[in-house]
């Protein structure tokens, strides 16, 4: 029985002619999903599946989906006589276009079986013809098919090889998800033996040698397995004992390696080919010479049979010598492998004349951590879930190792300059200038060139040609310079978010394009911006005479839940801040890429105070946060941290007198006229009575609105009278903190307090027992107190903070406001038994739902920016926030 | 809401009669807004008062506005209190008799002109109670009034926009109601208040006798039928809610700029667009983006640029391209013109793909509405991402605001604008990023340069150095 094996993902592209059993033969091997026919696109596009005419039109669909299957990853078998050689070459440009592998399988059967067929078929009508000229095209196709590009061609001849096949799909060479580590993946070496025998050392390798003392192999007592990001040769002292180490190592299971641009040129040099010399190619050849040529016969085929690039640990990890974008992991073809041996160029040219790099990293949004080399650069900087490991080590740099999954860099320093590069590294650093790398490339390599490896592409097609090949120096300038570039796409449109805690989270496109607006014209720095609280939720509105919201239900609501524990937090009138603060100014810029110490912004991310204001306030929390010894405590050098900013009157001024204030105004003009009048009317008999008392009362209810929102209002001066109530520890490096109590949260607010009770005020707060009667009597008689003495409320929260109920995420707390607070939101009446009674039936159902999304949100925000995300998977987060924000709410909610 | 007549012609409780109302009694009727009282404070011989007070229901007035329903200052606002638009339809429906004139029991009274005082406690002015004398002043009432204070317990906070007006004169009834009919709502001029197409025919009718004469009578007529869209909530209003801070501050991206060239209205404006377009033709340029287009004014001169291939209008607010989308009637254009222009929205705090690849930018009136703290992230978008063969932008001189009178020391010319740049300021910024990114900048003026202070506006021309 013959195996007929196949790549993965490839292009299967069945030839034969009419009645060769085509169609048979792939409904035995493949899904009915994975087969696209000629004939049934056929009759998709004209409801005809023998109309010729429409051949054109249903090929075009045929291609269009099977290059969505393509784009996807899957198997795809093209069902088609594909006797031609046009369309087989279109197809094959498919393949290629979606970088993968084209195959042909041929049905060479007898005529004579493929006319009877035909002939037994009632809706084939052609003629004896048209099969014959087929079968000619078919004998003209079996001689160039191995040339037109497909990578294997199995050609069935005889109804009994048809009948014996069977199909073996292969994993591509650099199919390696099953190994899963754990890895030690190293920079480009080049040539630096005694620096990679350092680093194996310091990496806990157990480097053998031969009898002649020379390294032959290393191993991890743990059986740890180390990945070679290529460029092992050239330019260092001793390319040959680092190649006779590095295949050692390969040969016995110890090491993987990825072709680096300049082992391929090395191949092409031991071949006799015409290739420049320079960046030390010469060095290697004159090293090599003194070897051997078994040796050298070795290090040739081990260099020519070096993959491109491999997919590790499930394909969590890709390591390629100059890095991969992620449409193009696991796969093959020309431009993938030059992509992968030399990146790639913008196709501009800076002020040298020199190619501009694609700043592929800045762009990546992919989950597999990709680990490369290529360029150096004097130290190590994740872009994206990407990291160079060229740390220049021949240039007097340093050789650096990254142990995967701990994502921890070990390095060792060059133990001199082996090779002067034409300009020294530069130091780097946000602040230093931005500038696309120059590449001097006075030859270009050939990325085309015949490999050997049976799944890698043969460059037929010149896939790369439109790469310059840039060959890095050490003259090169970084390619990184600005890892926080945000992409339109990070936001904009339809998207959806996944959330650990909430699942998946939709923003709409006009939800969208609100958030960018107010983004884009009005937020702060993208990088300082971790988070933007949710919305909270008021609880269930009360039946209480007098009153819309009372604590009763939230216990209520909470008990319901199964939460026992819940802790009421005094809700502070002011304004929703976040204060985010760095340790130090090196600090900020070492985790933020900014200078400053940090933010204090608001619920839509704008800032509260002006830069040099900001500035001193964080200076005062900084030193707050010192003092209350909480930067060792966390072990971290920033601090999330929620809070209120009071006055309310610092932030809402403007609006309290646009909008409140003029109501106040109005109303005390005019009520007390209108009381005399009335009141002489009444003296005259007029019956106004009951018109008397209502305007009376309504005289009443607006100075107590008044009263109502100047309790909010002091003047400040720059920072005087500002006054910050925290009540929650949001983020620090490396930790969220949504699992400790909120106790622990005010304990640590208290601290702060502690340490400058003049800018930091405290957040009085009671434990209840939701299913203690005294204990909830004890919460509302504590609510009362608050709220006549005029408090804007209460905050009820579950007391262990993230809580789980049985239906999911349980509200994370529900606002209880104050009688007097909530005329500021419902206006001066609302209290009428006739207002009130309408009131009632506001609908909490949708505002609900928004704080658990936005919690979770939130949540999953500051996750990822404590596990150091890239900054557009934490902006994805922030940005739907804001999104969501725009949701038509009752806004008194 | 709330006004008194007064008058002290006797037998002053004619007054009753004129208006139809019996002084003894209260009378309410219900409205749509609410309730409307009538009542006598006083009716003797000597001396009779009519109360107007209306009774807004707050609750029902946004209940079933589904529309309109989400924004905070529909429900906390000045409208039960304030003497506007809402009590001026009162007064029309309950004196409707006695505002034509008409009085069956004492013809020869309404026909006559009598002493009346009217009392508006709180009547709400946008411009001050020197707009009141000029309104009422011309039509013989004694005007005085008296601004309302904001809030006394915050002094500093100074005057509320509502003024406690007092009215005296010789008129006839029907003229008095007529003349308050029309001008408490161009007095309020707020944003609740939108007029019906039938609203012109009741301005002629309300106006008769005495608006034709008046010497305010443009801007009387201007804000009475001025088309005010109804108040809906947009959802950048509902973001500005969210901050507490108000929606015109954040929803602004087609706010007006300070009237700076009041000699010549947009003359700055056209020049500016001139300029743009000659160095945009002397640069060649056939793919263009013009970055922030606002409502699309160069985008129209784009147009008409045939040279000009492709043109992409580019802004971060929607309303921005919506009405570009109407200035340009792009829903009609032909399929041939249609092609040659789109509009997307993007943000050049972001990277945008699909901006690379263009002949040129023209980032007009753009720069100095980018917090300084961004503009590194635009620099990034312009002169990195979308690295067009030509870059122009232009932004105020800052040094020839001293010569609008108009502005006021220290201000700026758009309320958006986060800084305006001296020329020394534009020219370091730049050079710094021409530096940077690899192209050569020259510097024009735009609009007639001042010898002291330079051009009104500046403009930088980039050119990337490999062309």
């Amino acid at each position: 029985m013959a195996e007929l094996s196949i790549p993965d993902m490839s292009l299967v592209v069945l030839v034969g002619v009419s009645g060769s059993g085509k169609s048979t033969f792939a409904g035995r091997h493949f899904a009915p999903t994975q087969v696209l026919s000629s004939d049934f696109f056929r009759g998709l596009v004209a409801d005809d599946v023998n109309d010729q005419s429409a051949s054109a039109e249903a090929f075009d669909a045929l291609h269009h989906v099977a290059g969505k299957r393509l784009a996807a990853g899957r198997i795809t078998v093209v069902d088609a006589t594909n006797v031609q050689r046009e369309p087989r070459a279109a197809l094959v440009r498919l393949a290629r276009q979606h970088h993968v592998l084209p195959v042909a399988i041929v049905l060479d059967l007898p005529e004579s079986v493929c006319l009877a067929r035909t002939a037994a078929r009632p809706d084939r009508d052609f003629g004896a013809h048209v099969i014959r000229r087929q079968r000619a095209d078919l004998r003209r196709a079996l001689k160039s098919l191995s040339k037109e590009g497909f990578r294997r061609v199995h050609v069935l001849r005889g109804q009994d090889e048809v009948d014996a096949a069977s199909i073996v799909v292969e994993p591509l060479l650099n199919d390696r998800r099953a190994q899963t580590g754990p890895f030690d993946v190293i920079g480009d070496v080049h040539g630096c033996l005694a620096e990679l025998v350092d680093l194996l050392a310091a990496l806990g390798y157990v480097v053998e040698r031969d009898e002649r003392g020379r390294a032959v192999d290393a191993h991890h007592p743990l059986g740890r397995t180390v990945v070679f990001v290529g460029d092992l040769v050239d330019r260092g002292p001793d390319t040959p004992g680092v190649l006779r180490l590095a295949m050692g190592m390969v040969e016995r299971g110890h090491a993987l390696v990825v072709c680096g641009n300049h082992e391929q040129k090395l191949v092409k040099a031991l071949r006799g080919r015409d290739v420049s010399t320079g960046h030390g190619l010469a060095e290697s050849l004159g090293q090599l010479a003194g070897e051997p040529p078994e040796f050298r016969a070795r290090v040739e085929e081990f260099c020519d049979q070096l993959v491109s690039h491999y997919v590790l640990d499930g394909g969590r990890l890709v390591v390629a010598h100059a890095g991969l974008p992620e449409r193009y992991h696991g796969r093959a073809s020309g431009r993938v492998r030059a992509f992968a041996l030399f990146g790639d160029t913008t196709g501009e040219t800076d002020e040298y004349g020199l190619p501009v790099r694609y700043p592929w990293a800045t762009e990546y949004r992919g989950s597999a951590t990709v680990l490369y080399g290529h360029t150096p650069t004097p130290e190590v900087e994740w872009v994206n879930n990407t990291l160079c490991l060229d740390t220049g080590c021949v240039f007097g740099g340093k050789l650096t190792a990254l142990r995967y999954p701990e994502r921890e860099v070990v390095s060792v320093p060059a133990r001199r300059t082996w090779y002067e590069p034409v300009r020294p590294l530069l130091p780097t650093g946000p602040a230093a200038a931005p500038a696309p790398a120059a590449h001097p490339a006075p030859n270009s390599p050939d990325p085309t060139a015949a490999e050997t490896d049976g799944a890698e592409p043969d460059g037929a097609e010149p896939d790369g040609a439109e790469t310059d090949g840039g060959e890095p120096d050490g003259a090169d300038r970084t390619p990184r310079g600005e890892p926080d570039l945000l992409m339109l796409a990070d936001v904009a449109g339809r998207r959806t978010v996944l959330t650990e805690h909430h699942g998946r989270i939709t923003v709409r496109a006009d939800q969208a394009a609100a958030a960018l607006e107010v983004m884009s014209r009005f937020a702060i720095d993208p990088r300082w911006l971790l988070y933007l609280p949710p919305t909270m939720a008021p609880t269930a509105t009360s039946a209480l005479a007098g009153l819309l919201e009372h604590p009763a239900e939230a216990f209520g609501d909470y008990q319901a839940a199964g939460v026992r524990r819940v802790v009421c937090q005094e809700k502070h009138m002011g304004s929703r801040a976040v204060v985010l603060v760095c340790r130090d100014s090196s600090a900020a810029l070492a985790r933020f890429g900014v200078e400053g110490h940090g933010a204090v912004h608001t619920r839509t991310g704008r800032a509260f105070f002006e830069p040099e204001l900001t500035e001193r306030l964080l200076t005062r929390v900084g030193e707050a946060v010192t003092s209350a010894g909480l930067w060792d405590e966390l072990g971290t050098s920033w601090l999330l941290v929620d809070a209120e900013l009071m006055p309310w009157s610092a932030k809402a001024g403007q609006l309290i007198r646009d909008q409140y204030a003029r109501v106040g105004a109005a109303a005390a003009a005019v009520l007390p006229v209108a009381e005399r009048e009335l009141a002489a009317a009444l003296a005259r008999g007029v019956p106004v009575a009951d018109l008397l008392d209502r305007v009376t009362r309504r005289a009443a209810d607006a100075e107590a609105f008044r009263a109502a929102y100047r309790r909010y209002c002091w003047p400040t001066r720059g920072l005087d009278g500002v006054r910050i109530a925290p009540f929650q520890v949001l983020a620090s490096q490396g930790s969220t903190h949504h699992h400790r109590p909120h106790t622990w949260h005010l304990a640590v607010a208290e601290r702060l307090v502690a340490a400058d009770p003049e800018l930091f005020a405290p957040t009085r707060s009671l434990a209840v027992d939701t299913a203690d009667a005294d204990s909830v009597a004890a919460g509302v008689r504590w609510w009362e107190e608050l709220t006549s003495a005029g408090g804007e409320g209460v905050v009820v929260k579950p007391e262990a903070n993230l809580t789980r109920g049985g239906r999911g995420l349980v509200q994370p707390g529900v606002k209880v406001r104050g009688r007097e607070y909530l005329r500021i939101v419902y206006g001066p009446d609302y209290t009428a038994p006739e207002h009130l009674s309408r009131l009632r039936q506001r609908s909490l159902g949708g505002k609900r739902s928004l704080a658990l999304r936005e919690y979770a949100l939130g949540l999953e925000g500051l996750a990822r920016a404590a596990r150091g995300e890239p900054l557009w998977r934490v902006h994805e987060c922030v940005f739907a926030v804001l999104a969501l924000e725009s949701e038509p709410v009752d806004p008194r909610l | 809401m709330f006004l008194t007549l007064t008058t002290d012609q006797p037998p002053a409780t004619d007054l009753g009669f004129l208006l139809h109302k019996h002084p003894q009694r209260a009378q309410s009727f219900t409205l749509a807004s609410g309730t409307a009282h009538v009542f006598y404070p006083r009716a003797d011989a000597d001396e009779c008062t009519a109360a107007l007070l209306l009774e807004v229901d707050p609750v029902g007035l946004v209940r079933g506005r589904r529309d309109s329903a989400f924004a905070l200052g529909q429900y906390v606002n000045d409208r039960p209190y304030a003497a506007g638009s809402l009590l001026a339809v009162a007064l029309g429906a309950v004196f409707r008799t006695a505002l034509k004139g008409r009085c069956d029991a004492r013809p020869d009274l309404a026909a006559r002109p009598i002493p009346l005082r009217v009392r508006i406690p709180a009547l709400p002015c946008h411009g001050g109670p020197d707009l009141v004398a000029r309104l009422f002043g011309p039509l013989g009432w004694r005007v005085a009034a008296t601004p309302v204070p904001l809030d006394p317990v915050f002094p500093e906070w100074g005057a509320a926009p509502y003024l406690d007006v007092r009215l005296s004169g010789r008129a006839l009834l029907s003229d008095a109601l007529k003349q308050l009919y029309v001008l408490l709502p161009v007095l309020d001029n707020a944003k609740h208040y939108w007029v019906a197409e039938d609203e012109v025919a009741k301005l002629l009718r309300a106006g008769e006798g005495w608006l034709a004469g008046h010497p305010e009578r443009e801007l009387i007529t201007a804000r009475y039928l001025v088309h005010r869209r109804p108040y809906v909530a947009s959802a950048l209003a509902r973001l500005a809610e969210a901050d507490e801070v108000a929606a015109d501050e954040l929803d602004n991206s087609l706010a007006d700029a300070v009237a700076t060239d009041q000699a010549q209205p947009g003359a700055l404006a056209l020049a500016r667009r001139q300029r743009v377009l000659a160095v945009l033709r002397e640069a060649g340029a056939r793919r263009v983006l013009d970055l922030g287009c606002g409502s699309g004014a160069l985008l129209a001169d784009l147009l008409a640029e045939p040279a000009v291939t492709e043109i992409v209008g580019v802004d971060v607010a929607a309303r921005a391209l919506a009405a570009a989308e109407r200035r340009l009637r792009l829903d009609r254009m032909s399929e041939r013109q249609r092609a040659r222009i789109s509009l997307r929205q993007s943000a050049l705090t972001y990277l945008d793909p699909a901006l690379a690849g263009y002949d040129a930018a023209v980032l007009m009136e753009v720069v100095e509405h980018v917090d300084p703290g961004r503009l590194p992230a635009l620099e990034r978008a312009v002169f990195h991402g979308a690295r067009p063969g030509t870059v122009v932008v232009t932004t105020p001189n800052a040094e020839y605001n001293v010569r609008f009178p108009a502005l006021g020391p220290n201000r700026l010319r758009h309320p958006d604008h986060r800084f305006e740049w001296t020329r020394e300021q534009f020219r370091a910024w730049a050079g710094a990023v021409a530096e940077r990114r690899g192209y050569r900048v020259r510097h024009l003026p735009v609009g007639q340069p001042d010898p002291e202070v330079g051009a009104p506006t500046q403009l930088a021309v980039f050119t990337r150095k490999d062309g």
